[in-house]
């Protein structure tokens, strides 16, 4: 059976170039960067390495990269180190309503430590309105928080005019970047923004690594006290191995972007116009326009996501859902409830997120065997059975 | 490791009596989309036993394995066999369910009993007159 995974959202697979650039550090060049031998020598020298290449990839300078060890990690520190180092000028901060959860469960967690959150509405598209921002600023607001780019919907953020009002009332912006760096170009100066998240696999490097961009002179508070690693605002061994293949996977996507782009635009257009064109009563959910190159995602109406899944998996293909029923929590996903849509709708929630491994090929096998499932869910579903009796109960 | 059972999935990739019993003798629906699933079972009674069920079902995979294996269960029992399906039993039917989705998928038996109960009013109604 024909493999196709399109699940890059969740995780990418590593490019054989970043396993090989990880591999002798997972061997004999083993030392700890903090030592002062040949060993710790190779390693500070190969982490050092990696910070240019991830520091270029953004276009900021050496100094403002803090390696850490998730993307999730990336966000708590930002969220919470920037607020918390800043508390005495006040207590106030803004975040969308569609942030992933380490953004907006860390904004959750400071309300419990006292500070206050105003979480800023989005579009039926998940756009926020830079005036939207720009209302609730108040004098004690002492940080926003805005993602660049929507992972479940592929919607990209008006980053930069945000950054301008926040820049001119003097407060630090942080933007969530993990679903578009190594994907789109990002560049922290052109956005204007304070500090940003990034994770190795989102992007063919591995998992278990990531990158926070603090701009010189913005001050944060670790999260992890300990030694002086990074600088003293992040203490723990460095994991070498994974920082070397971040590193690499972002030398090889400030490459290859222009191409990525143009590649996964294609693939992402193709399944954009051509599903709905076969099947009915489907919903393509996120910015027609401004959205992630790799983002597809649909709102398939009277069935739901989970058995949509799952009957793809059985077909071989592999797929997300912002269903209830595909949560642990089994909640419908806060993005697309936010976008607007009723909770009946968002249960058909259908996430495609392509990669640079996906090929046209991909794209005609998904087009020839996700009719026949939508309609064979269909025909057991109580809501089809009355929408096709009585008309009632389409969007 | 898969979240489902093989029997979960065996039910799942084919469900037994799907569909909609033309004039049925009673009727049962439950859930709501808002908590993810909703099943409707119709059901057939001839001599006080289900001769005939079926259901449509909205919902998750555990959802359909639950109205597939329900149904299975219910066929030709007494109506008051059938009363003591419950949503223990399918789950064990089915060699267990995800503890999350116990709750919320597992509507079959309710739903089951929701169609008798309407039966058993028609039946009242129609002896009234």
């Amino acid at each position: 059976m024909r493999k196709v995974y399109l699940d890059h959202a969740a995780t990418t697979p590593l490019l054989p170039e970043v396993r090989e650039a990880m591999l002798p550090y997972l061997d004999e060049l083993f030392g700890n960067p903090s030592c002062l031998h040949d060993w710790g020598d190779s390693a500070r020298e190969a982490m050092e390495a990696a910070r240019e290449q991830v520091a270029q990839l953004i276009g900021a300078s050496t100094d403002e990269i803090i390696f850490t060890g998730s993307g999730t990690e990336s966000n708590n520190f930002a969220v919470k180190g920037l607020a918390l180092a800043q508390q005495n000028k006040g207590k106030h901060i803004i975040v969308s309503a569609i942030e992933h959860f380490s953004v907006l469960h860390s904004a959750k967690t400071l309300e419990k430590w006292g500070f206050e959150l105003t979480e800023i509405p989005v579009d039926q598209y998940g756009t926020v309105d830079p005036d939207e921002v720009r209302k609730r600023i108040r004098k004690d607001t002492v940080l926003v928080s805005i993602m660049h780019a929507n992972g479940e919907v592929g919607t990209i953020e008006p980053i930069a005019e945000i950054a301008r009002i926040t820049r001119e009332h003097n407060i630090h912006f942080h933007t969530d970047a993990i679903a578009s760096v190594g994907t789109i170009s990002v560049d922290v100066k052109e956005l204007g923004i304070d500090a940003l998240s990034l994770a190795g696999n989102q992007f063919y490097g591995p998992k278990g690594v990531g990158a926070l961009y603090i701009r010189k002179g913005v001050r944060i508070m670790p999260l992890l006290d300990g030694g002086v690693q990074e600088g003293g605002r992040r203490a723990g061994t460095e994991n070498i191995p994974a920082i070397v293949g971040l590193g690499k996977a972002a030398d090889l996507a400030k490459k290859d972007v222009a191409s990525r782009v143009k590649h996964l635009g294609h693939l992402r257009d193709r399944l954009l116009t051509e599903l709905p064109a076969q099947i009915d009563h489907i919903v393509v959910t996120g910015h027609p326009k401004n959205r992630l190159p790799g983002n597809a995602s649909f709102c398939v109406e009277f069935i739901e996501g989970e058995a949509m899944l799952m009957l793809l998996n059985s077909q071989g293909v592999a797929v997300t859902s912002g269903s209830a029923c595909t949560s642990r929590a089994l909640k419908a996903s806060h993005v697309l409830i936010a976008m607007g849509l009723s909770h009946e709708l968002a249960q058909g929630s259908v996430l495609f997120t392509f990669g640079i491994d996906n090929a046209e090929g991909d794209i005609d096998y998904v087009l020839e065997v996700m009719p026949p499932i939508v309609e064979r869910l269909r025909q057991m579903s109580p809501l089809y059975a009355k929408f096709t009796k009585t008309g009632k109960g389409g969007r | 490791m898969p979240i489902y059972s093989e029997k979960v999935m065996e039910h799942f990739m084919n469900p037994r009596n799907v569909g909609e019993i033309e004039n049925p003798d009673g009727t049962g629906e439950v859930g709501n989309p808002v908590c993810g699933d909703m099943m409707t079972f119709y059901i057939k009674v001839k001599d006080n036993r289900l001769e005939d069920v079926k259901f449509k079902t909205f919902g998750c995979g555990a959802a359909i394995a639950v109205s597939s294996m329900v149904s299975e269960m219910a066929k030709g029992k007494t109506l008051d066999e059938a009363r003591k399906i419950t949503p223990k039993l399918v789950a064990d039917e089915l060699e267990g369910l995800p503890k999350n989705k116990f709750h919320c998928s597992n509507l079959g038996a309710q739903a089951l009993n929701k169609a008798i109960d309407n039966y058993l009013k028609k039946q009242a109604k129609r002896g009234k007159k």
